[in-house]
């Protein structure tokens, strides 16, 4: 099984290094240092010694490959491939454009995020299994039918909507709980728990959907019948033996996403104002703060990557076809 | 006491909605009687497994009961409550179901899915489950059951599961056991474990067993009374023996002329013309009318009645007491049809040393830990116009070998030499213009066509890549000639594949193959997936095609019988290598290596008469990718001696064609 | 009218779209293995009623896709007309009104006067603060009070309208149908409306497609008179800004597979065909791009976009031309997003293939690999590639909604959904409060996207063999 997971690990070396090379040519290749400062200092009047400055501030001077300057070793370890791209590989994020602390910052943020998708998650999880066992029951009739129909125009309605009609009803309405912001500790409950629900609700649609999907697949097979043959309820079916195989493709479709529950949500948290990563994202995505997206999408590739490999091993865990093959 | 302990009456069942209907059971009427192995016989899609389904109320969603009783013992099944119909399920009647590989869970312990059963049956004392499940374990034949209680269905072959499938249909004591196909997934030797199984636990509990089979020498093997099933209705029921002795519908007696065997192979086999009606139609005539050589005007007229013969035995026909005896087999006699021989001499091909492994990667460089010898060291040679039959039980390698000939699969070692001219090695641009000698048909007449194409295109393909015909017309004219030689209409070859029957897509494929005028074929088990009144028209094909035009076979099949109708020389196959190989007669009546010896003693008579004894082979076949040291079939072999465990024994030369890889066999005391 | 034609580099994209839908749709109607599945289909209800409801917002789009530079009338209309350098479509000038009629600012659907009080000076010299009438709704009425009444009026008219053209289009389809099914019409009337001997529920078009040319006569007419849907900020009439939208909205849902298309049936056949180094340098490319996760790629392409452009803005000749750009932009990088999935499911779907018995026939007959692949490989896919093509729509959709919304969707000036709820937003707190925007975007959206995946449903359970059984 170690051998395993350091197998697996070895195999995420050369995808993180093809991340890493990409983000390093979106964000410095395709438009030059020069570009960036331009755009951050506004297009007017822009004086090339403030551009060098501003560059210069930030350790955007350096050559991006090869700097025949630099002596020795630092030939390749004084450019920008080096410190900005190589670092990450250390978790070394640097600061930000604007001056802040990456690492620190995430660290600070990633717990508001966890706060908001570890419940959304879980509930979700749950009323989305139970409402899926419930429809796979009745089967075939119209509560199925109409079930479906309700997943289907739930799952047309934008989350923008979920989000925004929540927040004018339960907020806006009805005074129950704050429209938006963020306290520490058990303060926060009231300002998380309607975008935890909202979040719930927001997936119920397409959540439903699938497991009915994954339930109705597995009640056609053979082994169903032969439990039915042994004179099992329905009941008994439908949890000891259907959900027990469902739940195989269910649980690793969770696992590949629990690591990215770091990065949060980025609409929910920017609506409700909840200082995740969600909103830290989109806060330097709208200030065009390269430095912090492009420690996001490393951060995120590593968490997706993890999500692979977490998902491998819990394959072998839960499928004995799988652990003891 | 009442003795009858199932009886279904006039059942009547449809499958899909109102609108498209396929009335899958039409007025079937059965009585099993305690303690009794009734066997319901029939073709595929006669309505047989519908029947049982009807009668413990587990048919498909789609499907629905219009009409009819069934009463086990005094109780009315239809009438049950769902809750109280649970408790015959698993309790009066067990059943066990064709796919012993898909029809348990995967995810639960052989022990949970007998303990729940179990528990159903007898209350839940943890301690008494666990002490049942054992025995359960015990009684089917599982050895080390304490062991295996806690192993998932994956760790088990394919007999274990069925054994496994049969003790939870014990758990609840069943008296009547419904075996829906129990054997047909399964390979001969373990076939005939389970039959014995069966039989054995029938005499020990006294329970009565539903049989539903397809197969005439499962038949005679085991059941004490037989229906016969066809489009939806009984059409004949009798004592097995008489049943065997004297068919009387039409049907069951092509059905018995239509069986391959040694003693017909030097006549055409009796086929049954056409194919079973659908059955979205009500049928006001004899449904078996088109297929009928015997028809008469009444019989088109109206449909026959059922008609009791004797006590406890009937059939549906209108002719029944005025048909004649049963027939001597017909067809055409040898001499008619053997006008043509070609030289059996000419080595047409010649295969040395073939080997072909599959390496097991793992890792991130691919380290290759080890080899699936799937073929390993298979030299055999065949003529122009003979036929060599492959024969062995499911992954023996016998398919990979047929690839591995044609170089589908590229062999890792050995020579594969087609007329004086070597194969392996040759650059795929080369090995293109030598395809069109060496052709293939495969098992599953679905799988084998691109439903995407038109037939005809499918037929011009290869004449298309080989370039054989000038032009299109030329090719379209040949494509025609083609489906009229394997008895298609030429209108075929403008349909989709989708809408022929499993035997006419055969005959598809074997028009394919024949388009670009190869000289030899593999046929890769080309009848398995069809009927026995199909399989026929098939073998009857084959054969005429060979005298034909002189084509060379390589036979793989597993199936006895057809090896005894068709082939000239047979090889057996056991774990990747020939074990035994000789001319049919020589194989077939005198066995020498204790693997043929076993395998042909399992494969079920059809005559019940005739007594024969299983030589039972312990376990199952080793996988390839780890055979036994020594010689591959020791540990299942009752002679084995310790020279057999150390070194795998050569071929032994025992007459001009024959060779058999034995230390037991000795050349002096067989000449 | 159509002086100049402008062709945009989406419109250009749309029109190719459908052309190789039409010339797909007539591959299919010759095999039947096609041709099947989508008799399924229109024998669907569900089907037919959500095909119908997609068809007019296809219409609208395709009417908005055709671009040209207007000609300026001068005034004395003696003088040569000179061309303008603002780019409309077709659809535009077929509904001016709508365009044209500016408001200052804010006002609530079919209101007579502005959402905010400004000083108005009255006729004696005196200013006082009040709503003020708005200029170009309602203004044939001499008093506001009369609104009810003469809304009530229009609706009645509009309503009417739209009966007696469905009633046109009712009564020329079951001409047409008792044409070509040679019986008279009266009885083919019958059929469709009792829904009887006929497999495809004529009844459920007509139903819909009443409703839907009532609805748009009656909006039209109110329209024609009103802000039916309200103004906005800068007084833009939303009932004009949503029906833009939905352009964007259908090539962000067409064009973004049509992007991607290529290469993932490309590559995912070939990694599973092939198998060896092939597919594991495939495997790996779409592994690497998967693992960055989509909303962040596309925000860092987007940004890098930006900056490209506001460094060449020169490049660009106008406005609506560099919002295309981005446009298409967009649709490109959203493909690069989703295509792995596609690509792994027919890598997983030739790696099946190959091994099937009619692909190892076509190898025994010397088969080159080229011709395996489009003879029996690429067929025997393409179901799988409809559906994803299918399914994928209405998903992106909403996604252009939901990345508009945070900057790095369509361009700000450009119509779109996303646009219209990210600037609705802002008033959310006002009181009272601004809602018209936000509900039009919404419910166009909810109608398009709910259509989609109802029609998507029957497409997938039409072409799926597994999922049709399992029923």
């Amino acid at each position: 099984m170690m051998a395993y997971i350091i197998r697996r690990v070895f195999y995420a070396i050369p995808i993180l290094i093809g991340v890493n090379i990409l983000t390093f040519l979106l964000f410095f290749v395709v438009n030059s240092p020069d570009d960036m400062a331009r755009m951050n200092l506004g297009m007017k009047r822009v004086t090339p010694e403030a551009i060098e400055h501003w560059k210069q501030e930030r350790g955007y001077h350096l050559p991006l490959l090869y700097n025949a300057s630099a002596p020795g070793a630092d030939k390749l370890t004084e450019t920008i491939f080096f410190q900005k791209s190589v670092k990450l590989f250390r978790f070394d994020f640097g600061s930000s454009d604007s001056g802040r602390d990456i690492g620190y910052d995430i660290s600070q943020r990633m717990w508001p995020s966890l706060a908001i998708a570890i419940p959304v998650l879980l509930v979700g999880l749950l009323v989305n299994i139970s409402y899926a066992l419930l429809i796979a029951f009745f089967r075939a009739t119209y509560i199925d039918f109409w079930s479906v129909v309700l997943c289907v125009v739930m799952m047309s309605i934008s989350g923008l909507f979920y989000i925004i009609g929540g927040q004018y009803l339960v907020s806006k309405l009805l005074h129950l709980v704050p429209i938006s912001g963020y306290d520490t500790g058990f303060n926060s409950i009231k300002f998380l728990i309607l975008p935890a629900i909202i979040g719930v609700i927001g997936g119920i649609g397409s959540g439903t959907r699938w497991y009915r999907t994954l339930f109705l697949e597995e009640i056609n097979k053979d082994y169903v019948r032969t439990a039915r043959a042994k004179g099992l309820s329905e009941t008994r079916v439908l949890f000891r033996h259907v959900l027990k195989n469902a739940l195989i493709p269910i649980l690793t479709g969770v696992v590949v996403v629990l690591p990215l529950l770091f990065m949060g949500s980025l609409i929910t948290e920017s609506f409700f104002g909840i200082p995740g990563l969600g909103s830290y994202t989109i806060d330097a995505i709208n200030s065009q703060d390269f430095a912090i997206v492009r420690s996001m999408v490393f951060l995120g590739s590593v968490l997706y990557i993890l999500g692979l490999l977490l998902t491998d091993i819990s394959y072998t865990l839960v499928d004995p076809r799988v652990r003891l093959s | 006491m009442d003795e009858t302990l199932l009886k279904i009456k006039n059942l009547k069942t449809r499958l899909g909605d109102a609108d498209s209907p396929v009335y899958a059971v039409d007025g079937v009427d059965i009585e099993v009687h305690r303690g009794e192995v009734f066997a319901l016989l029939g073709e595929s899609g006669c309505g047989k497994s519908m029947t049982a389904l009807s009668a413990m109320r587990l048919l498909p969603p789609s499907g629905c009961i219009i009409e009819g009783e069934a009463f086990l013992e005094q109780t009315n099944l239809f009438a049950l409550p769902e809750r109280e119909m649970r408790s015959v399920r698993g309790g009066r009647v067990g059943m066990i179901f064709q796919e012993p590989m898909t029809s348990l869970n995967a995810v639960l312990t052989i022990g949970e899915q007998i303990g729940e059963a179990v528990r159903l049956h007898d209350g839940g004392n943890p301690v008494g489950v666990a002490h049942r499940v054992v025995e359960l374990l015990r009684a089917v034949g599982i050895p080390d059951p304490e062991r295996r209680a806690r192993e998932y269905p994956h760790q088990l072959s394919g007999g274990m599961k069925q054994r496994v499938m049969i003790a939870i249909a014990l758990a609840g004591r069943p008296r009547l056991l419904i075996a829906d196909e129990p054997t047909t997934a399964l390979d001969v030797t373990i076939q005939a474990q389970v039959l014995s199984l069966l039989k054995e636990l029938q005499h020990s509990t006294g329970m009565a067993v539903l049989l539903i089979t397809h197969d005439l020498g499962v038949v005679s093997e085991v059941a004490d009374r037989v229906a016969v099933m066809y489009a939806g209705q009984i059409i004949e029921l009798a004592e097995t023996r008489s049943f065997f002795r004297q068919p009387a519908h039409p049907y069951s007696r092509k059905l018995f002329n239509s069986l391959p065997s040694l003693g017909s192979r030097d006549r055409e086999l009796a086929v049954i013309e056409g194919s079973v009606p659908r059955l979205n139609q009500r049928f006001t005539r004899c449904r078996f009318l088109e297929r009928c050589s015997q028809a008469q005007d009444i019989c088109s007229q109206q449909a026959p009645e059922w008609s009791e013969t004797k006590a406890g035995s009937g059939v549906r026909c209108h002719l029944f007491d005025s048909l004649p005896g049963p027939q001597q087999p017909s067809g055409t006699a040898v001499s008619a049809r053997r006008n043509v021989q070609f030289a059996g001499t000419g080595r047409l091909l010649e295969v040395a040393g073939l080997k072909v492994h599959f390496p097991i990667h793992v890792g991130v460089f691919k380290r290759v830990i080890g080899q699936v010898k799937a073929v390993d060291d298979l030299s055999l040679t065949i003529a122009q116009g003979r036929t060599l039959a492959l024969v062995g039980e499911s992954g023996c390698g016998k398919t990979t070998a047929g690839k591995g000939i044609l170089q589908l699969i590229r062999p890792t070692a050995g020579s594969v030499r087609f007329d004086g001219a070597e194969l392996t090695g040759l650059s795929t641009g080369k090995l293109r213009s030598r395809r069109a000698d060496m052709q293939i048909i495969f098992q599953d007449p679905v799988a084998s066509m691109n439903p995407r194409m038109l037939v005809g295109d499918i037929i011009l393909e290869g004449m298309q890549a080989q370039n054989i015909g000038e032009n299109r017309s030329q090719r379209q004219a040949r494509v025609i000639d083609l489906l009229g030689q394997v008895g298609l209409p030429a209108d075929a070859a403008e349909r989709y594949p989708n809408e022929f029957s499993g035997g006419q897509r055969q005959r598809i494929c074997i028009a394919r193959a024949l388009a670009v005028d190869p000289r030899f074929i593999v046929c890769d088990e080309p009848t398995s997936a069809l009927d026995v009144s199909v399989q026929a028209q098939i073998l009857n094909l084959l054969k005429d095609l060979q005298q034909q035009r002189g084509l060379s076979y390589l036979f793989i099949t597993h199936n006895i019988s057809v090896v005894a109708y068709l082939a000239h020389e047979v090889a057996v196959m056991y774990l990747g290598r020939i074990v035994e190989r000789g001319s049919v007669e020589e194989v077939l009546q005198s066995p020498r290596h204790p693997y043929t010896q076993a395998l042909l003693s399992a494969v079920p008579e059809i005559d019940p008469a005739r007594q024969r004894s299983v030589i039972r082979l312990e376990g199952d076949m080793p996988s390839p990718s780890n055979p036994p040291q020594g010689c591959h079939f020791h540990p299942r072999c009752s002679q084995a001696t310790e020279h057999c465990r150390s070194a795998y024994p050569n071929p032994v030369r025992l007459s001009q064609t024959r060779s058999v890889s034995c230390f037991a066999v000795n050349p002096d005391r067989f000449s | 009218m159509i002086s100049h034609l402008v062709i945009l580099l989406t419109d250009a994209l749309i029109f190719l779209l459908l052309l190789l839908s039409i010339v797909f749709g007539i591959y299919a109607s010759r095999r039947a293995h096609l041709r099947r599945p989508w008799g399924l289909v229109v024998r669907s209800r569900v089907g037919v009623g959500s095909m119908v409801v997609l068809a007019f917002y296809l219409v609208v789009g395709l009417l908005d896709s055709i671009h040209f530079h207007p000609l300026s009338q001068p005034a004395d209309g003696a003088a040569e007309q000179t061309r303008s350098t603002e780019v409309i479509s077709l659809f535009d000038s077929m509904v001016s009104g709508l365009r044209t009629r500016q408001e200052k600012t804010y006002s609530a659907p079919l209101a007579t006067h502005l959402y905010a009080k400004e000083s108005i000076e009255l006729a004696d010299g005196s200013t006082i603060r009040d709503f003020p009438r708005l200029q170009h709704a309602g203004v044939h009425l001499p008093d506001p009070a009369q609104k009810t009444a003469d809304i009530l009026k229009l609706s009645a008219i509009g309503i009417l309208k739209g009966i007696a053209v469905s009633v046109v289009a009712v009564n020329t389809l079951i001409m047409l149908l008792a044409v070509k099914a040679r019986s008279n019409f009266g009885e083919q009337a019958r059929r469709v409306l009792l829904a009887t001997g006929s497999e495809i529920p004529w009844r459920v078009v007509l139903v819909v497609l009443s409703s839907m040319l009532v609805l748009i006569f009656w909006s039209a007419e109110l329209a024609a008179n009103y802000h039916l849907l309200g103004t906005d900020k800068v007084g833009e009439d939303v009932f004009y800004q949503a029906l833009k939208s939905i352009r964007t909205g259908l090539v962000i849902g067409t064009l973004t597979t049509l992007v991607m298309l290529p290469a993932a049936v490309m590559l995912g056949i070939m990694a599973g065909y092939f198998r060896g180094w092939v597919d594991d340098l495939i495997q790996y490319i779409y592994t690497t791009l998967n693992s960055i996760p989509g909303v962040l790629l596309i925000a860092a392409a987007i940004l890098m976009l930006q900056i490209y452009m506001s460094n060449h803005a020169e490049e660009f000749n106008s406005l609506v031309e560099r919002a295309d750009l981005r446009l298409l932009f967009l649709c490109i990088i959203l493909g690069v997003t989703s295509w792995t999935g596609l690509c792994r499911l027919l890598r997983g779907e030739s790696m099946k293939l190959r091994e099937v018995d009619y692909v190892q026939a076509a190898t025994a007959f010397g088969v080159s690999h080229l011709q395996i692949i489009g003879r029996h490989i690429l067929p025997n896919v393409l179901h799988i590639v409809l559906i994803a093509v299918v399914l994928d729509f209405s998903g992106l959709v909403l996604a252009e909604a939901v990345l508009s919304y945070v900057n790095i969707g369509v361009d700000p000036t450009m119509n779109s959904w996303g646009n219209m709820i990210n600037s609705a937003r802002l008033e959310m707190a006002r009181e009272p409060i601004v809602w018209w925007s936000l509900a039009a975007a919404m419910i166009f959206m909810f109608t398009l996207v709910l259509s989609a995946n109802l029609f998507s449903d029957v497409v997938r359970d039409a072409f799926d063999p597994r999922l049709r059984s399992s029923r």
